[in-house]
């Protein structure tokens, strides 16, 4: 650096610089911004391409001739529906061979495993159908479903493909019949759940988030209102109170996994409460919302001015009057909008859920919280666990939905928030 | 009966509560000036009724299982339980259960029968003296809520200490929370610890749960050292951390220096979903998408990745943690007071320079603070690691390959069926313990540090 340069042409020289590194900055964090955008787009799009083949799902109509040779209303529910099913499909393949047992496996593997006991529901309900025939709509099976969305190509060689030359020129042949439609798949929303994907639905699962959300609500609201209200307004500053709020805070950010070790462990073990019950679930989760719902409380309480309590106070309202009366139901709009937050997040949680067992094989909906059953999320799991292909979409679909709540929720929040929020 | 029980309960609050509000009423009616408002009367009434009898209930459901339990397996016949294990016991229990319930398979000894039919007896009796019981208790409490009606009768001061009561129970449910789970865990773990000695667990090599059922079974003998477990979850913590903590970081510095307020209004809120996706649907991703995508990466530059690497679970993991990153580096830096910015800027630095050279020190102990809450998160996430990481314990430190984490191992233990008395049941809770003592020790600094510093500056 030359002596003669004046600070002014010492600083010019270095502006160049100086913009430059602030330019890279920018950058730099308008690419981070971009990279985390980016991937939120690339989870919700990989997520919809996946999900969308499961909200339709290939049906096939056929007319079934309820044959009294092989369903007899003295037999009922017992009966031949299976070979009636099949003999139906078979009407409409020309060359479809129903004399040996290989043809006849054949055929009824297009069909659904559900197609028979949709029959024997129909006619169990109604033995008069005996005799007759009727137009019946049931699920094919996955690989056909696949196959009609276009998830199995063609092209590839014979040999690594999940259907042979055979069996997609019989299915084909039904296509060509017109017994083939994809209707919406309302089945993934009210059926249970099954081995099967294409008859797999999440209504045990919507049931159990229903209950366990409902135990949780119960339990969490109440005490965390309490909580707050007390630890906020009355409680008096010293140990026992500090204690207690170190202790929310910390509790609020204890793993969740260790939740489902202090209920399998105090609920189940020592208890003796039942195992995959949403009950349980419910508890555990009221455990884990209540940290949430207190530190929400108190910010909706701490917001309403001190005038309203001077107020009151001034016009000879006791303490729990003056919070009771008007500072709570002031502070009511904040604290629902913590309380739907944290039940989001409870709808959401997977863990705990899991090592409390709800995460069994049930193909019936949970009817009392004390049922055992499956969650939205723990089904989300067990699905993705899955070997069948199917249920990749099923589970991306199964994602969509829990999504769907969770945004509906958060939304309910925000609206609350916008609508009551009041400026002091 | 227990929904008649809960019925019984509703109705004596509410007719105490009728009660005392009309007997309250006709004293003010007749001139007499009372001490309290007659809505303090009628609510006295009613927590007087509701609380005790609501306990009662509870508590009653609570001991009604074990006490039947005992009693039933008590009464059976001399003999038929000797030489068998707590599981073969449950199962005969469960085979009563179930014979009481009506799902009788195939013919059952006579003394199941029997033991059924008992079960249901005690059922029944314990139910109706449930019901007794809790209709004697209301009565009684209606009775002397009425008696205590009266001019000078403080009801206010009753009533409201009985609701701050209420409110000192429920600000300590969570302290027995945290009790509850440091004595389960130290418990569950202090079991294991009588089986495998606690130096093996914290210094051993080996991590080989799979301990023999039956004496006859071929299986691995069982090792117990949670090293390789505790090295696999440092390095998917290390992976997630270098991916999160830069991106988290510049998105808080740009929202904080350099976007529009209108450009922040919009792009915070949709950072916030991510944190707001729960992580099983992370997991999946994993699985589905990210998994793959390295797999066929590595193939192209010819290297074998596992199909569950630790990148694949620690990529995924970091996307959850950048909002949680960058929400509390952005409350940081927005605490540093506008005096220290507003004097760099007038000295002549860039913003650039203000942000690096003044801000980002100023704030740095909130950001660590931040960082660290964010590796207690990571340490603890469990279901991206259940679903995208391995099963395996293996001691590497090579992010490519497949490593097992704390979460995944306690959760792999204790899917299924689990009975209270073998190791690989209580290591479970081993390594939850420690899972908690490490998480507890970073949250508690994190805590300290974001709380210490924010009040510095305040």
């Amino acid at each position: 650096m030359t002596p003669s340069r004046t600070p002014m042409q010492q600083v010019q020289a270095s502006l160049a610089r100086r913009r430059r590194k602030q330019i890279t900055l920018q950058v730099l964090g308008i690419g981070a911004i971009s990279a985390a955008i980016l991937m939120l787009g690339l989870l919700l799009t990989t997520l919809t391409l996946s999900g969308r083949h499961a909200l339709t799902q290939t049906h096939l109509t056929v007319q079934v001739f309820i044959d009294p040779a092989e369903i007899r209303a003295d037999r009922l529910p017992r009966g031949g529906f299976d070979d009636v099913v099949t003999a139906a499909i078979a009407a409409l393949i020309p060359g479809a061979d129903l004399s040996n047992r290989e043809g006849r496996r054949e055929v009824s593997a297009i069909s659904s495993n559900g197609a028979q006991f949709l029959l024997r529901d129909l006619v169990v309900a109604n033995p008069a159908l005996i005799g007759q025939t009727i137009a019946l709509r049931f699920p094919v099976s996955d690989p056909y479903d696949q196959l009609f969305k276009g998830l199995i190509d063609r092209a590839t060689p014979e040999a690594n493909r999940r259907l042979n030359d055979a069996q997609i020129a019989r299915f084909d042949a039904l296509v060509a019949a017109g017994a083939v439609s994809t209707p919406l798949n309302w089945g993934l929303l009210f059926n249970a759940d099954s081995r099967f994907p294409e008859l797999a639905g999440l209504r045990g699962a919507l049931m159990g988030s229903f209950w366990a959300l409902l135990t949780c609500f119960v339990i969490a609201f109440p005490l965390g209102i309490g909580a707050a209200i007390w630890l906020e307004e009355f409680a008096p500053r010293n140990r026992i109170s500090d204690l207690i709020e170190v202790n929310i805070n910390n509790l609020a950010a204890v793993p969740s996994v260790v939740f489902g070790l202090l209920a399998l462990a105090v609920f189940i073990g020592w208890f003796g409460l039942p195992r995959s019950a949403p009950f349980v679930g419910g508890l555990t989760l009221a455990l884990m919302t209540l940290p949430t719902i207190i530190i929400a409380t108190r910010a909706a309480l701490k917001a309403v001015p001190p005038s309203i309590r001077e107020a009151a106070l001034g016009l000879g309202a006791s303490r729990q009057q003056v919070v009771f009366g008007h500072v709570l139901p002031l502070a009511m709009p904040g604290i629902l909008t913590g309380t739907i937050i944290g039940l989001a997040q409870a709808l959401g949680e997977t863990a705990p859920l899991l090592l409390i067992g709800m995460n069994a094989f049930l193909t019936s909906a949970a009817t009392s919280p004390f049922d055992a059953s499956t969650a939205l999320p723990t089904q989300i799991f067990l699905w993705a666990d899955s070997p069948e292909r199917g249920f990749v979409s099923r589970t991306s679909a199964a994602i969509l939905v829990l999504l769907t709540f969770l945004i509906v929720m958060n939304a309910l929040a925000i609206a609350l928030r916008k609508r009551f929020e009041r400026k002091w | 009966m227990t929904a008649l029980a809960f019925g019984i309960l509703l109705l004596a609050t509410i007719v105490a509560y009728a009660l005392n509000r009309h007997a309250a009423s006709r004293l003010r009616a007749r001139g007499q000036p009372l001490h309290s408002l007659v809505g303090h009367h009628a609510g006295f009434a009613a927590l007087l009724v509701l609380v005790p009898v609501l306990v009662l209930i509870l508590l009653w459901l609570g001991l009604q299982g074990p006490v039947i339990s005992r009693l039933l397996m008590g009464g059976l016949p001399q003999g038929v339980l000797d030489g068998l294990d707590t599981g073969a016991v449950q199962l005969i229990e469960a085979e009563i259960t179930s014979i009481a319930g009506g799902r009788i398979f195939g013919t059952p000894e006579d003394w199941k029968l029997a033991a059924a039919a008992r079960l249901v007896d005690l059922r029944l009796m314990s139910g109706q003296m449930l019901l007794l019981a809790v209709s004697l208790l209301a009565l009684a409490l209606i009775a002397l809520a009425r008696h205590k009606v009266a001019p000078e009768f403080r009801a206010r001061q009753s009533f409201e200490s009985i609701v701050t009561g209420l409110m000192v129970f429920a600000s300590i449910v969570a302290v027995f929370t945290t009790v509850g789970i440091v004595a389960s865990l130290v418990f569950e773990a202090g079991r294991f610890f009588a089986i495998v000695p606690i130096h093996e667990f914290l210094f051993g090599l080996n991590w080989e749960p799979q301990i023999p059922i039956r004496a006859d079974q071929i299986a691995a003998e069982g090792a117990f050292g949670w090293v390789p477990v505790l090295v696999g979850t440092l390095v998917i913590t290390v992976v997630a951390l270098v991916v999160s903590v830069p991106i988290g970081l510049m998105s808080a510095i740009y929202l904080n220096e350099f976007a529009a307020p209108r450009a922040r209004a919009i792009i915070k809120p949709v950072l916030e979903i991510l944190a707001g996706v729960p992580t099983v649907v992370y997991g999946f991703f994993a699985v589905l998408t990210v998994a793959p995508a390295l797999r066929s990466a590595g193939a192209a530059l010819g290297m074998d990745v596992s199909p569950n690497t630790a990148l694949a679970a620690g990529g995924v993991m970091a996307i959850m943690l950048i909002p949680f990153i960058s929400s509390f580096a952005d409350d940081a830096l927005s605490a540093v007071p506008r005096a220290l910015r507003d004097g760099a800027l007038a000295l002549g630095a860039t913003r650039a320079e203000t942000m690096l050279n003044v801000l980002f020190p100023a704030a740095l102990p909130g950001i660590v603070g931040g960082v660290l809450l964010a590796v207690s998160r990571a340490i603890g996430e469990t279901m991206i690691v259940v679903m995208a990481a391995g099963l395996m314990a293996k001691l590497t430190l090579n992010p490519l390959d497949s490593v097992t984490t704390v979460t995944v191992q306690i959760v792999t233990l204790l899917i299924g069926d689990t009975s209270f008395d073998n190791p690989k049941t209580l290591a479970a809770f081993a390594l939850g313990l420690m899972l908690f003592l490490v998480t507890l020790v970073i949250n508690v600094f994190a805590l300290r540090i974001v709380r210490k510093y924010r009040e510095a500056y305040d």
